[in-house]
């Protein structure tokens, strides 16, 4: 079974060429039923790959399969080959899963558009390159993948291109990644340069084998390079400013792109290289530094954000900090645990969202919205199951991934990663009830010819809707403290340290260890307040909200305006960088290298002028130099030698 | 007596050739052309070449002058045809360039480029066989094949003669 | 004693005059003449060089320059008549075409 992983990949792709060439003159339902059904099969594969590697023995759950040499230049090789393993296995079912669910939706989400095809082509091809990343079996290939995802990313950001806010989006996310691809290829030359191989069972056996030290600095270089590349496509600081712009796209890219799989690629990428990054302390903490304050970070901005797209975009990019706050601490099994939540349940939330404004003829601002409960139950249901989830109710998947990852930073962490995870846990509880008491309950302050429109999404977006539901209220048992499937099923792949031995501060407290029911208590606690404060604010008292932010005015700006990061960025770097290339592109092209250009032809024009009166027409003149010639040559031959 | 003849003969032909390239007239050119050629040609039987003396006055100095001097007339063209020269600064340096061309030509004869192998037609067995006979004996056997090319080619000639000379190309 | 050298001093002298010749006439006919002076002089060279070498080949080839000089002199003249025809001149100074 586990030699069709081939196939896994193979359907999208040829669902992406039939679409991509023919869609034009398929018909509509044809185009949907050919990518959804790509994708099925792609993912029936998928469990049926995944069963196979599960029927084998622990230890032996590692499968490659080499599809053809791709590069062979002196001592540079690399193959294209798949690999499974309880990593990639696990990504694969997300990926799939999630991906068909969103396929489905968007076929009664898309309907309407005209670039119907083309959509489902780019989503098909997504789904294709992801796999890939997520599938290869060396670095190459990964890369690959990664910047192949984020070509998909930028066509179906751009996806309405009419509109220069999404064109301007579209470019302002592959720019932004393009700086972190640049470290990460960087990274991969270095592997490259150190392992003398880019295949990742050779680098990791090598690595863990090669008498590296812990705090190689070689080692340390290559994961920080590794991680900027993962900043860039996960959306951490410094990189994360494309996420929020990207929610220009259409919703269900937002749900499988931008929340579930492709944002996901980094935590995937350091938990694929869990050896290298646990051979280098600093760089583990670099990477639990910089998820702590992300995860604060963005979900500080989402509590002032009125887009109910955009608080699910900084949504996404605080959760991923938490995924990254836990590789940080060496729980890699917690954050690919919190990957696969998140991937149910924000999926979930941004498809709740696509079927909000679905029914509310396109309107996205929460201020306009209120007292949905009624009119659209299925989306106001499945809602909140995904709203419970992240905030961390027991027992919904969210609870016990994010409960993990603040152990983890807890006992192998510090106390101020905990701290900081914690006061981002209960922001995200609180914003994100906000956004389901402003959208579904309280008074309604939806237009009125808006109102008359105003229904429930068709069966195909709400199946979807209620499927991701279910898994997000189970999803969590999959890693139940204690008895974690998961951890287990995990564990060949992060060599037994998905609890990491290593401790970055000498004051990991080990005797919390002994109550991780303290410890739910406590993040339940933290949720509930969090919750509570949402409800007295939106529900009980709605004029809360406007005193407080009249009363701190100046924070309350400065959330709004998102810290101000995209005008400093534009200050910074765009800004610097344009007028850089407005420099290099009047002075030293136009004037420089055309002018150098120029100057040869106009040199060669003059001299060209000056030679032409040579060239008088009178044949007796040119007879006069067939003369002088005849001479030369015949002294050359009486004086030559 | 050779000698003589030789000098008289050769003072003709530089002569009548000076003449020929100052001459402003083209029936005089044509004339002292043809004056040259017969010069050329008694040259020719001093060198014992007496098929190819004949040969030059009647091909060179009979027909094709002739025909010269037919084309010259038919196009009556007269003294003072020639207008303004369109460059006068060449006539100085031709002259020169000219002397400097006669000058190398000079070195070049005294350098030892010029040196060949002596050939067994000897001026006493040509005179024994005979000039005309050797020479058609060659023609018909060793050089067969490009004197039928010549044939070829003076045929194409006259074609192309005829082709350009009509009036309606 | 009339040695090569004489021979071909001559010849070099009329080929010199005929180069002259075309260099500073500018009757097209009468440059076709200096033109047929030139050949004159290399032939009077190749049947010097025959006698003296006591060989038959230099004569043989002037047999050929001439053969090739008559079909020149009939394909030229020819030229030169078409020529007239469409200018009403035989001055090359007034065929100063060729050029840039």
């Amino acid at each position: 079974m586990l030699n069709l992983v081939g196939l896994i990949l193979l359907f999208p792709l040829i669902g992406a060429a039939i679409n991509g060439l023919l869609g034009k003159r398929l018909k509509k339902d044809t185009v949907g039923y050919i990518a959804c059904g790509a994708i099925g099969l792609s993912f029936f594969i998928a469990i049926l790959v995944f069963c196979g590697l599960v029927l084998l023995p622990p230890e032996a759950r590692l499968f490659e399969k080499q599809l053809f040499n791709w590069i062979e230049s002196g001592s540079f090789k690399a193959a294209a080959g798949l690999q499974v393993d309880p990593l990639s296995s696990l990504m694969i079912l997300v990926v799939t899963g999630v991906g068909f669910l969103i396929h489905i939706y968007s076929i009664g989400y898309m309907h309407e558009d005209k670039g119907y095809h083309r959509y489902f082509c780019y989503l098909n091809l997504f789904t294709f390159s992801m796999l890939l990343l997520v599938l290869g079996n060396n670095f190459l290939l990964m890369f690959i993948g990664w910047e192949a995802v984020g070509l998909c990313s930028y066509l179906l950001i751009g996806f309405w291109f009419e509109k220069k806010s999404a064109s301007d989006a579209a470019k302002k996310a592959f720019i932004v990644n393009r700086v972190g691809d640049f470290g990460f290829a960087l990274g991969i030359m270095l592997i490259f340069l150190t392992f003398h191989t880019i295949d990742f069972t050779e680098v990791f056996h090598a690595a863990s084998e090669g008498g590296f030290a812990v705090g190689n600095f070689t080692i340390t270089i290559i994961t920080l390079l590794l991680f900027m590349g993962a900043t860039g496509k996960s959306a951490q600081i410094p990189l994360y400013t494309w996420l929020p712009d990207a929610m220009e796209g259409p919703t269900p890219v937002s749900a499988l792109i931008h929340a579930a799989t492709m944002v996901t690629a980094g935590v995937y990428m350091i938990a694929r290289c869990n050896v290298l990054y646990m051979l280098s302390p600093f760089t583990m903490t670099v990477v639990a530094g910089i998820g702590a304050v992300t995860a604060l970070f963005a979900a500080s901005i989402g509590l002032v954000q009125n887009d109910i797209k955009r608080v699910l975009a900084y949504s996404t990019i605080s959760q991923l900090g938490y995924m990254f706050l836990a590789c940080g601490v060496g729980a890699f099994s917690a954050g690919v645990f919190h990957l696969m939540t998140h991937a149910f349940f924000k999926a979930l939330l941004f498809l709740g969202s696509g079927s909000v404004i679905h029914a509310l003829s396109g309107e996205q601002d929460m201020r306009k919205m209120g007292g949905l409960k009624q009119h659209i139950p299925v989306t106001y249901k499945t809602f909140l199951i995904g709203t419970v989830a992240i905030a961390g109710i027991p027992p919904f998947a969210g609870f016990f991934s994010k409960d993990e990852i603040l152990l983890e930073s807890l006992v192998h962490g510090n106390f101020v990663y905990w701290s900081i995870a914690a006061l981002a846990a209960f922001f995200t509880a609180f914003y994100m009830f906000r956004l389901l008491f402003m959208t579904f309950h309280g008074k309604s302050r939806v237009d009125h010819h808006v109102m008359e429109h105003l229904h429930e999404s068709p069966k195909n977006m709400t199946m979807p809707l209620m499927i991701l539901a279910g898994l997000s209220f189970c999803g969590g048992f999959l890693g139940l403290p204690g008895a974690s499937a998961i951890d287990s099923f995990l564990s060949p792949v992060f060599g037994g340290h998905g609890h990491a031995e290593i401790s970055m501060s000498g004051a990991a407290v080990h005797q919390s260890e002994g109550h991780p029911y303290l410890m739910m208590v406590i993040s339940t606690a933290i949720a509930v307040a969090g919750i509570g404060l949402a409800y007295q604010m939106y529900v009980k008292k709605p004029e809360l909200p406007q005193k407080l932010a009249g009363q701190y005015r100046l924070i309350y700006k400065i959330l709004l305006n998102k810290y101000y990061i995209d005008e400093i960025y534009n200050a910074l770097f765009v800004n610097s960088v344009k007028k850089g290339s407005l420099l290099l592109w009047k002075r030293v092209d136009a004037m420089m290298i055309d002018g150098s250009v120029n100057g040869v032809a106009r040199l060669v024009g003059w001299f060209g002028n000056i030679l032409r009166y040579l060239q008088t027409g009178y044949v007796r003149n040119y007879a006069f130099y067939i003369v002088l010639g005849c001479i030369f040559i015949m002294a050359l031959a009486a004086f030559g030698r | 007596m050779e000698v003589y003849l030789f000098y008289i003969v050769a003072t003709i032909a530089v002569c009548t050739g000076v003449y020929l390239i100052f001459e402003k007239n083209p029936v005089f050119s044509a004339l002292y052309l043809i004056q040259t050629m017969v010069c050329i040609a008694v040259l020719y039987i001093l060198l014992e070449a007496q098929f190819i003396a004949a040969v030059q006055m009647i091909v060179y100095a009979g027909a094709i002058m002739v025909l010269f001097l037919f084309v010259i007339m038919l196009l009556n063209l007269n003294i003072g045809q020639e207008k303004k020269d369109a460059l006068p600064y060449q006539k100085i340096p031709a002259i020169l360039i000219g002397i400097a061309l006669f000058a190398v030509l000079c070195i070049v004869l005294k350098s030892k480029l010029l040196q060949g192998k002596q050939g067994e037609y000897t001026t006493a067995y040509i005179n024994n066989v005979g000039n005309t006979k050797l020479l058609g004996n060659l023609l018909f056997t060793d050089y067969l094949l490009p004197f039928e090319i010549t044939s070829v080619l003076l045929f194409v000639a006259a074609i192309g003669a005829i082709m350009l000379a009509k009036r309606k190309i | 004693m009339i040695t090569i050298t004489h021979y071909l001093v001559l010849s070099a002298i009329l080929f010199t005059l005929g180069v002259i010749g075309v260099l500073i006439r500018r009757n097209a006919i009468v440059i076709f003449m200096c033109v047929e002076l030139m050949l004159n002089a290399v032939n009077l060279s190749f049947v010097a060089f025959a006698h003296y070498l006591n060989s038959m080949q230099g004569q043989l080839f002037v047999f050929f320059t001439m053969t090739v000089a008559a079909a020149e002199a009939a394909v030229g003249l020819a030229i030169i008549v078409a020529l007239f025809r469409n200018k009403e001149t035989v001055n090359i100074d007034d065929m100063n075409i060729m050029k840039w």
